[in-house]
């Protein structure tokens, strides 16, 4: 960490003055953000997470702490040059915020026209944008004419006009349907991926941050609980609010009846597609219940998770638990409460 | 019934109210409107929070506001002869009416832009827009429909104390209305101001209203 870091967030706290009293809304964040990564950041609502993305362009000024884009360190900026470094950060929300009385053309103009593009060159720019996010037949309309996932990619060329080297995402897919939302993510990926555009991902979505992200840090309360690879975390959870947010619903609790012994098995990426499970029952001669199967491909590569219950007979269900740790396989064992 | 030098003299009249709602409106709006658009940076939410300043122009507007029209329009008189030089006729009448709606304005003004959404202003100071940019290219853009229909409004609003200021020597339909319909207690004349001045209005309430609807890019 450290070097190629293009966000750099140092101990850094929130606090909300209100009628209420102070509200805290991020306490002791330290976390890097390397150049180039699509970062995750998912929470529940009122975890944090808006406020977080907010410190990153200092629409929220922090209570303390630092905050370090590209080697500057934003509350040392004066007015003037924090308004430049906002610049070369784009963000989308998810209300889109376009301005409604402009066209998808106009609105893409805007942050050209913020920063004293000459009109001409910066209509050539919003053409080619429109281009990008495939919309170069819509110039012409007005927000009101388009859909909601037209307008999201109108906000995506508009954050893009001005050459960002960050592109700030605020629950940019919340407002929109799941068909819309994955044609939404795969071009969120391919700017990162053509122009190396760093991308920040706030989200209270898992499938979110499993579609597009490399990393995640997961807040809860005001704290990251948990930061890492995003297969890693997704394979083996180690806070609850990574677990709750994971395996939501707490679905298996129901399923599991108490007094019975279960394992987990989670797949990291290698051996889902051998038939482990059958092996284990042929080769054992223990018949198990698959109480929870989760598996999912990610990246071309298969991850997931599955609950089984094992025999009530001990050497059987020992046999089973040994042989699936002679495979490549994590595995846990436990009761029913151990899975929840 | 109504002479032809009475016609003449309403027809007078319709210019004359005609000029004065004009004029005054559009000089309330060279106040009004930069004094809303104040009132709307500088609140505590606004995109350029400035607390006294802000207190100050509220209090001031507020005390203007509270005033009956007839009441400022003579407390004003002095005002109006050391600019007009005389407080008789359409051309002084402008300076109280300016007074008493520029406030009017500001208030309109201030409660059209805060229909803008929170949304679009935070996204164009992600976008690095400074506070002037904020209120030119996305504040007042935005809200021009409303601004309009606040403008039918408030032209409307004009036009009436107008009328009222015919009792002190205004000039205009009002003081047809109070020379001819009061002091001689004729009902034509007074029919006829009356008719001419709700057709006033409508015209002005349609025209705005219509403009404000052609020139609103929303709900197509």
């Amino acid at each position: 960490m450290g070097q190629d870091a293009i966000v750099q967030i140092r101990n850094l706290n929130k606090t909300f003055r209100g009628r209420a009293g102070t509200v805290v809304a991020l306490d002791d964040i330290s976390l890097d953000i390397m150049r180039g990564e699509i970062f995750g950041i998912i929470g529940l609502s009122g975890a944090g997470k808006s406020t977080l993305v907010r410190c990153i362009n200092f629409l929220e000024v922090p209570t303390a702490g630092t905050v370090t884009v590209d080697g500057e360190e934003l509350g040392k900026l004066s007015k003037r040059d924090l308004l430049d470094a906002r610049r070369s950060m784009g963000m989308i929300f998810q209300q889109f915020n376009l301005l409604q009385q402009r066209t998808a053309l106009q609105n893409i103009c805007f942050p050209l026209e913020i920063a004293g593009t000459p009109k001409a060159e910066a209509e050539k720019r919003a053409e080619e944008l429109l281009g990008i996010v495939g919309l170069s037949d819509r110039a012409n309309a007005y927000p009101s004419q388009m859909s909601g996932g037209q307008q999201q990619r109108v906000a995506i060329a508009r954050a893009l006009a001005t050459n960002p080297k960050i592109l700030l995402c605020d629950e940019a897919t919340s407002a929109l349907d799941p068909t819309t939302t994955r044609s939404i993510l795969s071009l969120l990926k391919e700017i990162n991926r053509k122009l190396g555009i760093t991308i920040i991902v706030i989200t209270h979505e898992m499938a979110v941050i499993e579609e597009i992200c490399q990393r995640v840090a997961i807040i809860d309360a005001s704290h990251i609980a948990e930061i890492g690879a995003v297969d890693q975390v997704f394979t083996r959870p180690q806070s609850t609010m990574a677990k709750q947010l994971i395996y939501p619903d707490g679905k298996q609790r129901e399923r599991l009846a108490t007094g019975k012994r279960y394992c987990r098995i989670v797949f990291d990426g290698n051996s889902s597609f051998e038939p482990v499970v059958s092996n284990m029952v042929l080769e054992c001669k223990a018949p198990v219940n698959i109480m929870f199967a989760d598996t999912k491909d990610m990246d071309g590569k298969a991850y997931g998770q599955m609950i089984l219950q094992l025999p009530d007979d001990e050497r059987a269900a020992s046999r089973a638990l040994a042989y699936l740790e002679t495979q490549n396989v994590h595995v846990e064992e436990g009761l029913s409460d151990d899975f929840t | 019934m109504i002479s032809p030098e009475l016609w003449g003299l309403i027809g007078q009249g319709i210019l004359e109210t005609l000029y004065m709602v004009i004029l005054s409106t559009v000089g309330s709006y060279v106040i009004g409107l930069p004094l809303g658009l104040l009132l709307v940076a500088t609140d505590k939410d606004g995109v350029r929070p400035m607390r006294a300043l802000n207190a100050v122009v509220g209090v001031i507007v507020n005390i203007l506001r509270s005033i009956p029209f007839l009441i400022l329009a003579v407390l004003v008189m002095p005002v109006t002869r050391a600019i007009i030089g005389t407080t008789i006729g359409s051309t002084a009448t402008v300076v109280p009416l300016i007074i008493a709606a520029a406030p009017y304005v500001a208030r309109m003004v201030e409660s059209s832009i805060k229909e803008v959404g929170f949304g679009v202003i935070e996204a164009a100071q992600s976008m690095g827009a400074s506070p002037w940019q904020i209120v030119t290219k996305v504040l007042v853009p935005e809200a021009k429909p409303s601004l309009l229909v606040g403008a039918a409004i408030s032209i409307v609003t004009i036009l009436g104390y107008s009328a009222m200021a015919g009792f002190i020597g205004g000039g205009g339909l009002g003081t047809i209305a109070q020379n001819y319909g009061y002091n001689r207690n004729q009902t034509p004349p007074m029919i006829v101001t009356v008719v001419l001045l709700v057709i006033i209005v409508q015209i002005f309430q349609t025209i705005g209203l219509r403009l404000a609807k052609k020139l609103d890019k929303r709900n197509r």
